[in-house]
């Protein structure tokens, strides 16, 4: 349904009528593409855990994290593009702070995304079986609830009024998010491992959870974005 | 003679710059406050579009006249010019947008006290209707405008950059039309005075088109306002832009198209004969000005954001200032005008005679006024309009509309229709009927206008003047423009 950058029917149609708006909706289409960095930086993620719950660190393993990487790395120049613009065009002049604020945002999710790997990937955390299903609930769950953000930015830069409804799941998915963080946290510390393997475990859930904490807090600033866009 | 001409333009030129510092905030304001389009930006199409309106729109004979028309001697013209422009300017400079129209109306009015001339009490009661219905009427179309702007806005989900530039665009293109109409409307005001002594000649443009002297004379004026624009305007356009209230873009919007259909509603004249002669009820014409109505709409998105945003301080200046452009330029005129007539000996205004002539006495006799009463006056001469009023008061049996048509009928102005004046006319202008009526009276000489007026209603149909309808208003109001005109261009100066 999104369209690529700018999406390539419209292109044609408005190269032809109104090259007036081109710079405009090739913008529109960057920040698009942005916000689908961090969706697909998300399935990456998603993929390298799976593979490192189910193999342990491995070159496929690896081979997912320095996926993640790239996807930052696209994601990182795409930022640096649009911030660009919209201050040197002078775009957007009441919302520029607030727009530039939330591209910083969604990008540090990128971020946590990306350092999240290279920890497994340099401290190669023994994780037991016991803990795997939780492990695995706990990171889709907040791959969900970054993507759920990603939808709430869209439709603050698209539909004003849907915002409220996708930044109510955001919330729902961090509460869920922190429920299972704390089961984990319980099961590891009620376990027989020694308590230096319990506090890197805990490290590693809290690392993880930080995602979902991130995106409530990027929530809650976008709604109140949309009110200022609202008025 | 080139020396004075050019300093008397001078003050034209002047009020032209205060004009452009001021007037500009009314078309560019709200796009500049709000940060979507750059001051410069602004200047530029502002400047562009104000001089193409005032030399291809303004510059018709219908609009010549202006409203310093009724200051009949070129030093008073250049005073009351200037008073204008100086509290234009003072109340830019504290960066509050006001009407220039009534900056020179109180201009005129200063010019009426010195010389004696009688103030039309309409023209105060206008002015006092507009500082008040007027702000009041943007409010009222800005609000549910806004309304519907963000019930579509909500409707069409434009991406937000796709509707930063639709409203930046939006923004320009509104302020460049209103840019267009402020130069078309506001030249004659400017520099209309200053026609009759216009050093310029037509000039060819290589076979292309001639720009006329009127026009050039136009143009000089629209690039003072320009220079106004760049160098003063971005003050007042702050104030209304953010000063007042902090608005968005699209409101932004809102209120210069709120204000651009006040003035087309509300003083389309246009718009009424068209309402009339289709047998629809018509808007009645309020007097408006765009600083007021831009003031009223920014208000009236306020108050319906439920007015926490107002500046009320703000607000409460540009409502003392006001009041005060006339007054200041009034006194400012007056007190200016005693200095040039009496330190600098130049003459400020011509003496208008009244005297009651046997042809007028018989047209006042007409309209049921008492001869026996008024015999007395007969043979006398009244140097001014106000020594003729107080008169006619002390013989006491006439009505307020009867003096005021006694005067009208007794004022001396000697006209002569000399065919040799006749290539100066704007044939254009004038339809065939018209200047065949003119051709036929062509020589003759008369005491008084409304003789020259009804000469050429019985020596033409196209010259008479009919009942008064609504149907029938924009046509008497255009013969009564032509025949100033021909007043003004066959006026035999003693």
């Amino acid at each position: 349904m999104r369209p690529s950058i700018g999406g390539e029917r419209e292109d044609k149609f408005v190269t032809k009528s109104s090259p007036l708006f081109k710079r405009t909706r090739l913008l529109e289409g960057q920040i698009d593409e942005f916000l689908d960095k961090i969706s697909e930086a998300g399935l990456i993620f998603q993929r390298a855990l799976k593979i490192y719950l189910e193999k342990g660190p491995c070159e496929e393993f690896e081979s997912s994290a320095r996926n993640v990487n790239e996807v930052e790395s696209r994601g990182d120049d795409l930022r640096r593009t649009i911030e660009m613009q919209l201050y040197e065009q002078t775009l957007i002049p009441d919302l520029r702070g607030d727009v530039l604020s939330l591209l910083e945002d969604l990008d540090y999710l990128m971020n946590i995304y990306q350092a999240n790997c290279y920890r497994f990937s340099i401290e190669s955390p023994d994780i037991p079986d016991e803990f795997h299903r939780d492990f695995m609930d706990l990171v889709e769950t907040v791959v969900t609830c970054v993507d759920t953000v990603v939808m709430s930015a869209r439709a603050f830069f698209r539909n004003i009024d849907a915002v409220r409804d996708h930044n109510s799941k955001v919330m729902f998915y961090e509460t869920e998010a922190d429920k299972i963080s704390t089961k984990l946290k319980r099961g590891i510390f009620a376990s027989d491992l020694p308590k230096v393997e319990k506090l890197h475990l805990r490290y590693f859930v809290d690392q993880v959870d930080e995602l979902a904490n991130e995106a409530e807090d990027i929530a809650d600033a976008l709604a109140i974005y949309t009110i200022k866009r609202s008025l | 003679m080139e020396i004075a001409v050019l300093l008397f333009l001078s003050s034209g030129l002047f009020l032209g710059w205060s004009l452009g510092a001021n007037d500009a905030a009314n078309v560019f304001g709200t796009a500049v406050g709000t940060r979507m389009v750059h001051f410069t930006t602004a200047a530029i199409v502002c400047s562009i579009f104000v001089v193409l309106g005032a030399v291809f729109s303004g510059a018709g004979a219908a609009h010549t006249l202006g409203k310093l028309g009724s200051v009949n001697a070129i030093g008073g013209s250049f005073v009351a010019a200037l008073s204008a422009g100086l509290s234009v300017y003072w109340m830019t400079r504290l960066g509050i947008t006001v009407s220039t129209s009534q900056a020179i109306v109180g201009a005129i009015i200063g010019w009426n006290l010195f010389s004696d001339s009688i103030t039309d009490s309409s023209a105060l009661i206008k002015i006092l209707i507009t500082w008040v219905a007027c702000p009041i009427l943007a409010g009222l179309i800005a609000a549910p405008l806004y309304i519907m702007t963000r019930l579509y806005l909500g409707w069409a989900k434009f991406h937000l950059l796709r509707l930063d530039a639709y409203t930046r665009a939006a923004l320009i293109g509104a302020g460049a039309f209103g840019a267009y109409s402020l130069g078309a409307n506001n030249i004659a005001n400017v520099m209309g005075v200053f026609v009759p002594v216009s050093p310029f000649t037509d000039i060819n443009l290589a076979g292309l088109m001639t720009l006329t002297s009127i026009q050039q004379l136009f143009l000089l004026g629209a690039l003072a306002i320009a220079v106004g624009v760049f160098t003063y305007s971005k003050k007042v356009m702050l104030t209304v832009g953010d000063g007042l209230m902090s608005l968005s873009p699209v409101a932004a919007w809102v209120v210069v198209i709120a204000h651009s259909i006040v003035l087309f509603l509300f003083t389309s004249e246009s718009l009424e004969h068209l309402l009339a002669s289709n047998g629809l009820p018509t808007i009645p014409l309020v007097p408006v000005s765009s600083s007021q109505a831009v003031v009223g709409a920014v208000v009236g998105i306020g108050i319906l954001k439920g007015a926490r945003n107002i500046q009320w301080r703000t607000l409460g200046n540009i409502g003392v200032g006001w009041v005060m452009t006339p007054l200041i330029s009034a006194t400012v005129c007056f007190v200016t005008l005693f200095f040039v007539q009496n330190v600098f000996n130049q003459e400020v205004y011509r003496n208008v005679s009244y005297s009651l002539s046997p042809a007028s006495m018989e047209k006042v006799i007409s309209m049921g006024a008492p001869a026996e009463r008024l015999q007395a006056l007969q043979g006398m001469e009244f140097n001014s309009a106000v020594a003729f009023r107080d008169a006619l008061r002390k013989v006491g049996v006439l009505t307020d509309d009867q003096i005021s048509k006694t005067l009208y009928y007794a004022e001396n102005r000697m006209i002569v229709i000399d065919p040799g004046k006749f290539v100066r006319l704007d044939r254009e202008w004038l339809s065939k009927g018209q200047f065949e009526g003119l051709t036929a009276v062509s020589g003759r000489r008369f005491e008084h206008t409304w003789e020259v007026s009804e000469a050429l209603a019985a020596a033409a149909p196209d010259w008479r003047i009919l009942e008064q309808t609504m149907l029938n208003k924009k046509h008497n109001k255009e013969i009564q423009e032509k025949l100033d005109y021909i007043y003004l261009m066959f006026s035999l100066e003693e």
